[in-house]
């Protein structure tokens, strides 16, 4: 019963814009890193902070945004790649966080935007709302850099350490529940071949 | 293709490894199977290969599909029950992104089984897969399985399009109950 009211210690912390640190994060992308966003309005915001071919967008697939990047980072080990995840996703898959401590893939970094809610359904609450700690359950599950960021200066430093240092990385911030001003364009096969040839994995075809 | 010489020396999980390598299929994800351990085992032992358990046959199917965008194939190992946990991830991403995502799966459910949960489960197997237009074969032979896997694989990358190998228990023999003497 007094597990509903209880306010874990996580969640006496800033409360961040999703579509200001959605812009941080791509704005630091210099070297071509690949970017997985998962489903929801993860997923429209890095739609809305600009177009990249090394963007992948899930239309659904709910969990699957670290499997996939991790995916990625095992066929591109010289690679950054970052997955986007909501708290919602994240509850969905947790079992991935251990299979990829287990596995320790260097070029891997993992960004939670928790904002305790399954917002794009109507904002029905998530147990991060209340009693899970998103990065006391990376650490649980073997993630030794796994942090909360305390405000937009701290994720700065947090994305310049994952783009500098040997990961993998879990970076989790608490976010607003604003709705993303995009909305990602639904097509997959399109999604899917500029994302290829953002990688390098295919070329444009051209009559010779 | 060496594979396609029927000498019958080799075991169906020997089969399988070999012409997975002669694919290029370089990346093994799996979620635990009593008659898929031996091809767990043979391929954890070859280091062409990267091999891994996962916790949930989802996660499997993200792993390999992001490492087909990346430039890697692979194969996803899991028993009947576990690809029943799959049609979501399959027909909201392998199906519509048209991702080759090979997946191997040993069939519990029929030929002697001893558990009605996966008597049950199993017939959802092919209708389900038949509902997401993937292709399946179903391997019985042993002299069948280098061309079915050969073929099912290269049909696959050159269609870009989900396939799934269904080892039945007349190849591998199964699982039976073990009976009290």
């Amino acid at each position: 019963m007094a597990g509903n009211n209880k306010q874990a210690q996580h969640n006496h912390r800033k409360v961040m814009s999703r579509a200001d640190l959605s812009k941080r994060l791509v704005g630091k992308l210099k070297n071509d890193e690949a970017v997985i966003g998962g489903i929801g309005w993860t997923n429209f915001e890095l739609w809305g902070a600009g177009f990249r071919p090394q963007n992948f967008y899930m239309l659904g697939s709910m969990g699957l945004a670290f499997p996939i990047a991790h995916g990625v980072a095992i066929a591109q080990p010289n690679r950054r790649v970052f997955g986007l995840e909501g708290d919602g996703s994240l509850l969905m898959q947790i079992g991935a966080l251990g299979t990829i401590a287990s596995r320790g893939p260097k070029n891997l970094v993992m960004i939670v935007w928790d904002n305790g809610a399954y917002q794009i359904t109507g904002g029905q609450p998530s147990t991060s709302a209340t009693v899970a700690d998103l990065v006391g359950l990376a650490r649980a599950s073997g993630l030794e850099k796994a942090f909360w960021a305390d405000d937009e200066a701290h994720f700065d430093k947090l994305i310049d350490r994952s783009l500098s240092e040997d990961g993998p990385f879990f970076i989790a911030a608490k976010i607003d529940s604003q709705k993303p001003a995009a909305t990602t364009h639904r097509d997959p096969v399109q999604i899917r071949e500029r994302f290829m040839r953002g990688l390098g994995v295919r070329k444009e075809p051209h009559a010779l | 293709m060496n594979s396609a010489d029927p000498n019958g020396q080799r075991a169906w999980y020997e089969i399988v490894r070999d012409v997975l390598k002669e694919n290029d299929v370089r990346l093994v994800t799996y979620v635990p199977d009593n008659v898929l351990s031996p091809l767990m085992k043979a391929l954890h032992e070859d280091p062409f290969f990267t091999t891994f358990c996962c916790t949930r046959e989802e996660e499997a199917v993200g792993i390999v599909t992001g490492a087909w965008m990346g430039g890697m194939l692979g194969v996803v190992l899991m028993q009947t029950s576990g690809f029943a946990t799959l049609p979501n991830a399959l027909a909201s991403l392998a199906v519509p992104y048209q991702i080759p995502l090979l997946m191997i799966i040993s069939e519990r459910g029929s030929l002697g089984e001893f558990n009605l949960g996966q008597a049950m489960v199993c017939r959802t197997m092919r209708p389900s897969l038949d509902s997401m237009g993937i292709e399946h074969h179903t391997l019985r032979r042993l002299d069948e399985v280098a061309f079915i896997v050969d073929r099912t694989i290269s049909q696959a990358v050159s269609t870009q399009a989900p396939a799934a190998l269904i080892l039945n228990a007349l190849l591998t023999g199964g699982k039976v109950e073990k009976k009290e003497k």
